[in-house]
């Protein structure tokens, strides 16, 4: 008994800390996003405004594929799995966003329609995965601990603030030390790396288990 | 159910002393620059765009308070022609380095002073404008007398957008004047090597580019290193009094200030309806590199440009 306890107090330290990551990470990546597209369609008000949308979008769909499928054996394991995949998703971004909106600039003459078409085809992807990472937290979460309002509110509070020192961080410090791709290729490492932590707590708890 | 009114009549004297203080604050404001006159101003989707006059001149800025804000063109009311602005008349001595361009294109378009005065002196000449900000042309229209030609046209849009479709369309301009501004500095995307590689690609053989930067700031290094990157030897263009600097590059190597200093008296005439004796800008300009080259160039990777500007 005391294990199992013990057990879920680290599954919930560890699930709180992760959430914050990818809350960081998502608005690391919006903000950047202005950066990256700047020079194929501008930095005028729409392509803030396609950037806003796509990150809206994607998140709104990952919440309700995340909860769906926390419904089913919620684990670490899975929960570590969206962190990897959302950093494989990145690395279109990383390595081939010149090709791709050159791409897409050739076809597309309207400035708005180019940078909403490479928004979707740059972050959709991997911020749809991110998305999903919040739901299941909660799901996780309310396993190891009691009352889902309370955990739902704790989980909000600890990715929005990650949400917010990520903006911060970005904006004032990181673009002033370091090149976009610099900074993109640290948010895929540390999401590749939450992962593994993820996966390597399921995969013991699973065997502790047995 | 008390609490709320309670502390507001506890505090009441502060809230109305706040509030008085802000309103004596604004009001000497408004009145620091005396018989100062606010003609328009309006919230465009970019900025705000504030059209003032006083005795002498009317004047376009893109910030509400004085004390903060430079203004972005200005115009003397008696006589329209001349230039109000040193960095106007530093740009204009560029005409030293290359003469008469057919075709031109000018990134920001403010009050329109630049492109009126180039189309007074060359009328043959075709003149593309690049302006981000509708607001900004309706004004300049308005209020400054600025007017499309079958010469002059403008296109609204990001001039990073336009000058990326012109070098696909193969277009070329032999000259090309960089005097975009946001009301803080120039945007980020239109300072990196590659912005300036799209802006080479539409120069000809004898294309040149005149860009109009600030001479105080922790980026005139970068910036610098980021011209001569693209360009190699470039022209400083800087004149005491003002905190503009005027950059040149050219497709052709630079002429000599001796050369500069020969061509000059033949343009004195053509410019003096501008207010600038143009004999005395050769002195003005510079190729030595005075700044610090280890400064790291800016790229559409690394472009922290308002974050170094302070």
């Amino acid at each position: 008994m005391k294990d199992k306890n013990s057990q879920n107090g680290l599954q919930t330290v560890l699930v709180m800390v992760l959430a914050f990551i990818a809350g960081f990470i998502i608005m690391a990546i919006e903000l950047l996003g202005g950066r990256i597209l700047a020079p194929y369609f501008g930095s005028s008000i729409y392509v803030w405004g396609s950037i806003i949308t796509v990150f809206m979008l994607s998140l709104s769909i990952g919440y309700l594929c995340g909860g769906k499928l926390s419904l089913h054996n919620p684990n670490l394991k899975i929960y570590g799995t969206f962190f990897a995949t959302s950093a494989v998703f990145l690395l279109p971004l990383v390595f081939w966003s010149n090709q791709i909106m050159e791409f897409v600039f050739l076809q597309i003459e309207d400035p708005r329609y180019g940078s909403l078409v490479v928004s979707m085809l740059l972050f959709f992807l991997p911020t749809a995965i991110m998305g999903m990472i919040a739901p299941y937290s909660v799901r996780l979460m309310v396993e190891s601990t009691h009352g889902s309002g309370h955990v739902a509110g704790k989980l909000y509070f600890i990715s929005t603030l990650g949400s917010a020192l990520g903006t911060l961080a970005t904006s004032f410090y990181l673009v002033l030390w370091f090149e976009v791709n610099q900074i993109l290729v640290t948010m895929v490492a540390s999401l590749v790396l939450a992962g593994a932590a993820a996966i390597i707590t399921g995969t013991r708890q699973s065997t502790s288990a047995a | 159910m008390n609490k709320a009114p309670t502390v507001f009549s506890r505090f009441k004297w502060h809230v109305i002393a706040v509030v008085v203080t802000a309103v004596l604050i604004s009001t000497v404001d408004a009145f620091a620059q005396v018989g100062v006159r606010y003609i328009h101003q309006e919230r465009s989707l970019y900025r705000n765009i504030v059209v003032t006059e006083d005795s002498t001149r009317r004047c376009m800025r893109f910030t509400i308070t004085s004390r903060s804000g430079q203004n972005q063109s200005c115009r003397f009311l008696d006589r329209p022609v001349e230039l109000v602005f040193p960095y106007a008349k530093m740009t204009l001595s560029s005409l030293l380095v290359q003469d008469e361009p057919k075709r031109m294109l000018i990134v920001g378009l403010g009050g329109g002073t630049l492109p009126d005065t180039y189309s007074r002196l060359f009328p043959d000449t075709e003149i593309v404008i690049s302006e981000i900000d509708d607001a900004v042309f309706r004004v300049a229209r308005e209020y400054f007398g600025f007017e499309e030609t079958d010469k002059i046209k403008v296109d609204v849009g990001d001039a990073r957008v336009y000058i990326k479709r012109a070098g696909l369309r193969g277009e070329k301009f032999d000259l090309v004047i960089l005097d975009a501004f946001n009301g803080e500095y120039i945007p980020e995307h239109l300072m990196t090597v590659e912005f300036l590689e799209e802006v080479k690609k539409l120069l000809p053989d004898d294309g040149m580019v005149v860009a109009n930067t600030f001479s105080t700031s922790r980026l005139y290094a970068a910036e610098s290193n980021t011209y001569r990157a693209v360009f190699g030897e470039i022209y400083n263009i800087r004149q005491a009094g003002t905190g503009n600097r005027v950059i040149v590059a050219s497709m052709q190597p630079l002429p000599d200030r001796a050369t500069l200093q020969s061509r000059a008296p033949a343009f004195k005439a053509r410019l003096e309806q501008f207010g600038m004796d143009v004999t005395e800008y050769p002195q003005y300009m510079n190729t030595q590199v005075t700044w610090d080259t280890g400064q790291r160039i800016l790229t559409d990777q690394y472009s922290p440009a308002n974050l170094l500007n302070n």
